[in-house]
């Protein structure tokens, strides 16, 4: 097999690595094996492999191997009014890999009025140029019209997008009223993208805000005094229902509150395809430092949806994501230095927003979950990495170790215990949200393409290696479900006869038609629009041709032949 | 208030719990001769109606006064109420006020003289058996062996139940539609609702966006005054909110004695309001103390399930369901609730059909939140299956929003929670539209117009389906068909109880009687009744509206004319006690801090206070906001980005220490 493999690939001058005595961990099952790997890709795994000779070998010595992680939410090298997040391609990438993370998806966020293409083709470039690891891209959908609709479905069907962002928040700015989620999300439905909302609602908040600075409240604390946690479920629940009517898989971003977790859990109980992303800062600190003394510290909490300042929050959460309905962890990396935050020093709502967090994100998760009990290796392998190589169809390519799969490995320590700081992190941010924190558990090896990147606690990345992966659209995770409802449902009209009664006489001219389609309904309507024909309602139960007859009720046919229609007994 | 039912306990405890009708308290209020006791037990517990009065003078003093009196009368080492009476100084001139109150609200009516012998009174705290005493439209006397004057009219209730009459909080008896009225107006409406035991309506004042709510306030006043049978008050709808609408607000208010609007959550580019101006909504009617009723749907979502539906060829009043499924509903209830959270506004939420928004109440009042909810009697008897029948008058005629649940198991879910107390209040949402109106909608079921029947069918189905299955006791009953009702609007103890005082709204209801329901012999109007050949047990035997029968052995004698407006002073207690504490609990305290002394990026093209607010969609090299703070833009804020990369990004950007020295405040360790 090996010698296959070699044939195959000739040219290449391959790093081939033996990982030999480790525990391979992947989401279903733990086992005892040998990995081979050539090219980058894993190409044998089992006991007593045959391997070409002058193959580098790594002793395991039965340390876990897992997949390497894949954090599905970052903002690197992120334009902001001018200015970027300090962390670029390469700085975040890095920093990524010292943590034991593989893959970074990160987000395109193109002005509202600007091209998607032309913004996804910016960010392919940055990372191209930068990226130390491999990565992928979501795209946000800052404003939505037919055009946007062509260029969404370009990327969908050319570039290897399958996932898209919308906003609920930032009122007049990105931010999406219900009908126009409607729209994006029948359309995703119908491509087979993945809706990620970021769920907060930006009315409520831009009256909190306003209100918080009249009051005057201009510090860090403003910023989670007017976002309160239950604005945040209300989004959650609003999304999950305009996705549930589309019948569209809905991904929440940052999951910061029990609240929304809750939500999450119910709608999920319920049967809705909903995907919950907690991300590091949520599941290990709180939001209580926003009521900090020092303001750059506070500044530096600042995200949204904020931290909530209940501090249970994060075990909450911790549980939560062990039990698995909380689905997949991103970190929202997106980091500011104290200077850039320093903006909304006299203004909470001008502070650019964003925590670390790619780095710690394995390891806080072992930590806070596994350490603690909550959650097995596999559950912990499942949402660092599995979890999301499945709703971005990229399974089993990466998220599992297995033959044929990239070889993005790592060796995981569980015993060692270091201690989080600023002073030695890999982000270029002075501040780091969970600074002093001890945490159990880390990556000694990190193998990234086939390459040994981290060893020893040193890293050694080359800036540019990564490489962009392609997420085809109809993930299996999130469509199977989804396709098989779209059967299911169909609407049916009840077959009448014409009703030939008298109809009283109105106006249409009067403005009150309380009804709500009706200013539109009776003159466009013959159109169909096709683009709204994927449709199906899962929600009630259609009853058939005609529902059973309550008790007690009798149809009276009269002999003369009354039409059926106006018969009122 | 709590004065009433303390005096009246002491007085009437003793018999019920011993059998023993003579008892030291009847029989010394005997002795004290025949008027005297009764005025002196009248005037120890008469509501103070000049606090109950809206527009008047000396709103707050005259409850005050009255309190006092709690602990005059509430003194247990007094006999009698008598003795307290003679005993406490200065009590005439009050009893006076109260006398000349009662009759000015009574328009000078011929007095009728009643006595309800031999019934057990249910109110929602308790059950007892005792005789009512009616003059001039109020109770004046509860109690046993009451002397009265005599030709007082006596009615035998024979142990059977005398509760206070039904407030039906929910009809639209005026609600135009396109040109045209419902067919039940106030006259049929309240005739219907007198007929089924239910003595008072609020009705809705719906006016159209555009048209000013004082105007629709008067038109609705003036078309009630002249037809009503029964006392009634008005909601008023508010269709659109801009600054005039406030202003009116206030005035109807302080001035008409409204304290509950309508707003909606519904009804795309007619009705709907956004989120902000929900909230905006919300913040005024709070400071204005009224309650905020929320018709609870998610319009944006209605409107493009609508056109799909239509789209797709279905044109029935089967898509009126299909178009609005239960999500949409509990979608809105959710989001209604956040919002009166952050105003910290009561919330009441009308017409409540579906299983999932009632949970999402139910689980917003274990979490604290100030929320009321309302199901209707369609959605209590009936479910939504009709909506797929043959016959399209019979579907049509079901059409209301929220549409009745498809699923059969709705309506038993709700009269659980409304046993449970998880729903309060029971309205009808009657507006009854003929099968020729509802045929507008023929060829487009959005154009259907909306509203069932149901106030005649009220308290009968919630007897028959909660009380008569063993769900919900008789004060229960009692307290979900009036006494909530009075109190979230601020009429307890006025209306919804039976005590001196009181108004004479009194039904005596017969838990035995059973009929069936159908068009061919209700009071509505319409031509059809969507509760068709269901059997009902309960009904009332004899309705008393303001002291006079109205309805009796099937008979019913209404005038109308004879409805009163009664009007509701803001800040019911019901609501609002727990909000008034709330705000003084809460208050966000910001940090004090030393000011931020370190360095602040400064961005090549943006002024350090560019505000990316409404005005950022059009990029921010285009508008140059001052550099002083703009507070009308300062309520955005951003974590996206822009797309001016021009400026080259420096990887490890790093501070440098400005040369000054560092503060402390940008002290990384």
């Amino acid at each position: 097999m090996s010698y296959q493999g070699k044939k195959n690939i000739p040219k290449i001058t391959s790093d081939r690595l033996l990982i030999k005595g480790g525990r391979i961990v992947n989401d279903d099952q733990s086992f005892q094996a040998d990995i081979y790997m050539e090219d980058g890709v894993i190409k044998q795994i089992g006991d007593n492999l045959i391997v070409p000779g002058g193959v580098k070998t790594i002793e395991a010595n039965g340390k876990m191997v897992i997949p390497g992680g894949i954090d599905i939410h970052t903002h690197f090298q992120m334009p902001y009014r001018g200015t970027t997040t300090v962390d670029d391609f390469a700085q975040g990438s890095k920093a990524a890999l010292a943590g034991g993370t593989t893959m970074i998806v990160d987000h395109v966020i193109p002005e509202p009025g600007t091209s998607l293409m032309e913004a996804f083709d910016q960010w392919r470039q940055w990372a191209d140029e930068k990226s130390c690891c491999d990565y992928s891209l979501h795209v946000d959908i800052t404003h939505w019209n037919d055009s946007v609709k062509q260029e969404v479905d370009n990327l969908i069907k050319e570039k290897g997008v399958n996932s898209f962002h919308v906003y609920m928040a930032y009122k007049d700015y990105y931010q999406m009223n219900n009908s126009e989620l409607y729209e994006i999300f029948t359309f995703l439905a119908e491509r087979g993208g993945i809706a990620q909302v970021h769920a907060e609602n930006g009315e409520i908040i831009a009256e909190e805000q306003a209100r918080m600075l009249q009051m005057g409240i201009t510090g860090p604390e403003g910023h989670v005094l007017s976002r309160p946690e239950e604005v945040e479920a209300e989004a959650v629940f609003r999304a999950v229902t305009i996705a549930s009517q589309t019948n569209c898989p809905l991904y929440v971003t940052r999951v910061m509150s029990k609240s929304a977790a809750d939500i999450i859990s119910q709608a999920r109980k319920k049967g809705n395809v909903v995907f919950g992303e907690p991300i590091t800062a949520s599941l290990g600190t709180d939001g209580t430092h926003y009521w900090s003394k020092n303001w750059a510290k506070a500044a530096s909490f600042v995200t949204s949806p904020p931290l909530s300042p209940d501090p249970t929050t994060p075990d909450y959460l911790n549980t939560l994501l062990s039990s698995g309905d909380l689905s997949v962890t991103g970190s929202a990396h997106c980091t500011f230095s104290v200077a850039q935050k320093a903006i909304g020093k006299d203004d909470f709502t001008q502070i650019p927003e964003g925590v670390n967090g790619v780095e710690e994100r394995m390891t806080l998760i072992w930590d806070k979950a596994v350490t603690t009990g909550k959650m097995d290796e596999n559950m912990f392998v499942a949402v660092t990495s599995t979890n999301a190589a499945k709703i971005l169809n990229l399974y089993p390519r990466k998220g599992r170790i297995a033959v044929g799969s990239d070889a993005d490995l790592v060796i995981w320590d569980t015993d060692s215990v270091s201690t989080i700081t600023a002073k030695t992190h890999n982000s270029a941010a002075e501040y780091n949200v969970f600074e002093g924190m001890e945490l159990r558990g880390a990556p000694t090896v990190v193998i990234c393409q086939g390459k040994i990147v981290l060893e020893d606690g040193k890293l050694h990345v080359t800036s540019g290696v990564g490489r962009f992966i392609p997420c085809s659209s109809f993930p299996d995770f999130a469509y199977k479900r989804i396709k098989a409802r779209k059967q299911l449902a169909v609407l049916r009209a009840v077959p009448r006869g014409m009703y030939d009664g008298p109809v009283s006489e109105f106006s249409m001219s009067r403005g009150g038609t309380p009804s709500a389609s009706a200013r539109s309904s009776p003159t466009k309507q013959p159109v169909r629009n096709l683009h709204q024909s994927g449709f199906t309602l899962s929600g009630p139960p259609t009853p058939d041709d005609l529902p059973a007859r309550p008790p007690g009720r009798r149809i009276v046919v009269p002999p003369g032949g009354r039409s059926n229609i106006t018969s009122l007994s | 208030m709590s004065d009433c039912r303390r005096e009246w306990n002491r007085e009437d405890e003793l018999p019920v719990y011993l059998a023993g009708p003579i008892t030291t308290g009847a029989k010394q209020r005997k002795s004290f001769g025949m008027f005297s006791s009764v005025e002196g037990a009248f005037d120890s517990k008469t509501i103070d109606f000049e606090n109950y009065a809206v527009g008047r003078k000396g709103s707050r003093t005259p409850r005050s006064g009255s309190k006092e009196r709690i602990l005059d009368t509430g003194d247990p080492l007094r006999k009698t109420p008598g003795d307290g009476r003679d005993g406490s100084p200065g009590d005439s001139p009050v009893k006076g006020g109260d006398m000349r109150t009662g009759v000015e609200v009574l328009k000078n009516k011929i007095s009728e003289k009643l006595l309800i012998k031999g019934g057990r009174v249910v109110n929602d705290d308790q059950s007892l058996y005792a005789d009512v005493y009616i003059e001039d439209g109020l109770i004046k006397q509860v109690g046993e062996n009451l002397v009265v004057p005599g030709a007082v009219k006596v009615i035998e209730a024979n142990g059977r139940m005398v509760i206070p009459g039904g407030i039906d909080v929910n009809t639209c008896l005026m609600k135009p539609y396109l040109g045209t009225q419902p067919i039940d107006d106030f006259l049929h409406g309240t005739k219907a609702a007198l007929a089924g035991g239910t003595t008072m309506i609020i009705d809705h004042v719906t006016p159209q966006p555009g048209d000013s709510l004082l105007e629709a306030f008067e038109h609705w006043q003036e078309a009630a005054d002249k037809n009503a049978c029964c006392d009634y008050s008005l909601h008023v709808d508010i269709p659109q909110w801009d600054e005039a609408v406030k202003d009116e607000l206030e005035v109807l208010v302080q001035e008409k004695g409204i304290n509950s609007f309508q707003v909606y959550m519904a009804y795309k580019d007619v009705y709907q309001m956004t989120d902000t101006q929900l909230y905006e909504a919300f913040s005024f009617l709070k400071q204005l103390g009224a309650v905020v009723l929320v018709h609870a749907e998610n319009g944006d979502l209605i409107a493009q399930e609508q056109s799909k539906i239509l789209g797709m060829g279905i044109t029935g009043p089967e898509g009126h369901p299909l178009s609005r499924p239960e999500e949409l509903e509990a979608e809105a209830v959710f989001r209604a609730i956040t919002l009166g959270n952050r105003v910290n506004c009561p919330v009441y939420i009308t017409k409540v059909m579906s299983k999932s928004a009632a949970d999402t109440i139910t689980q917003a009042r274990r979490k604290g939140a100030v929320v009321f909810g309302e199901p209707i009697t369609a959605g209590l008897a009936t479910d939504g299956s009709h909506y797929w029948s043959k016959s399209w008058a019979k579907a049509a005629a079901c059409v209301t929003s929220p549409p009745l649940s498809p699923d059969p198991t709705t309506p038993e879910h709700l009269q659980t929670m409304l046993a449970c107390g998880d729903l309060q209040v029971v309205g009808s949402g009657h507006c009854a539209y003929s099968t020729s109106q509802k045929a507008i909608g023929k060829d487009d079921f959005t154009l259907i117009p909306e509203g069932t029947n149901g106030v005649e069918e009220r308290m009968g189905f919630v007897w028959d389906k909660a009380v008569a299955m063993g769900k919900m006791d008789e004060n229960q009953f009692v307290a979900v068909t009036s006494t909530n009702a009075a109190k979230i609007f601020n009429l307890y103890p006025r209306k919804g109880r039976i005590a001196v005082g009181s108004d004479a709204d009194i039904v005596i209801w017969d838990p035995d009687s059973v009929k069936t329901i159908s068009a061919k012999i209700q009071h509505s109007a319409s031509d059809y009744n969507i509760f068709e050949g269901l059997e009902c047990r309960g009904g009332p035997a004899l309705v008393l509206s303001q002291g006079r029968i109205v309805y009796e052995d099937g008979q019913l004698q209404a005038q109308p004319g004879n409805g009163r407006f009664i009007p509701r002073k803001p800040f019911p207690d019901f609501a609002y006690q727990r909000l008034k504490f709330r705000d003084q609990v809460k208050s966000n305290l910001g940090v004090t801090r030393g000011a931020y002394d370190g360095p602040v990026y400064d961005g090549v093209a943006a002024p350090i206070y560019i505000t990316p607010s409404p005005s950022a969609k059009t990029s921010p090299t285009s508008t140059q906001p001052p550099p002083i703070r703009n507070l009308h833009q300062s309520n955005f804020s951003l974590s996206g980005a822009q797309i001016d990369d021009y400026i080259p990004r420096r990887s490890g950007h790093r501070i440098v220490a400005p040369p000054g020295g560092r503060s402390n405040i940008t002290n990384l360790g």
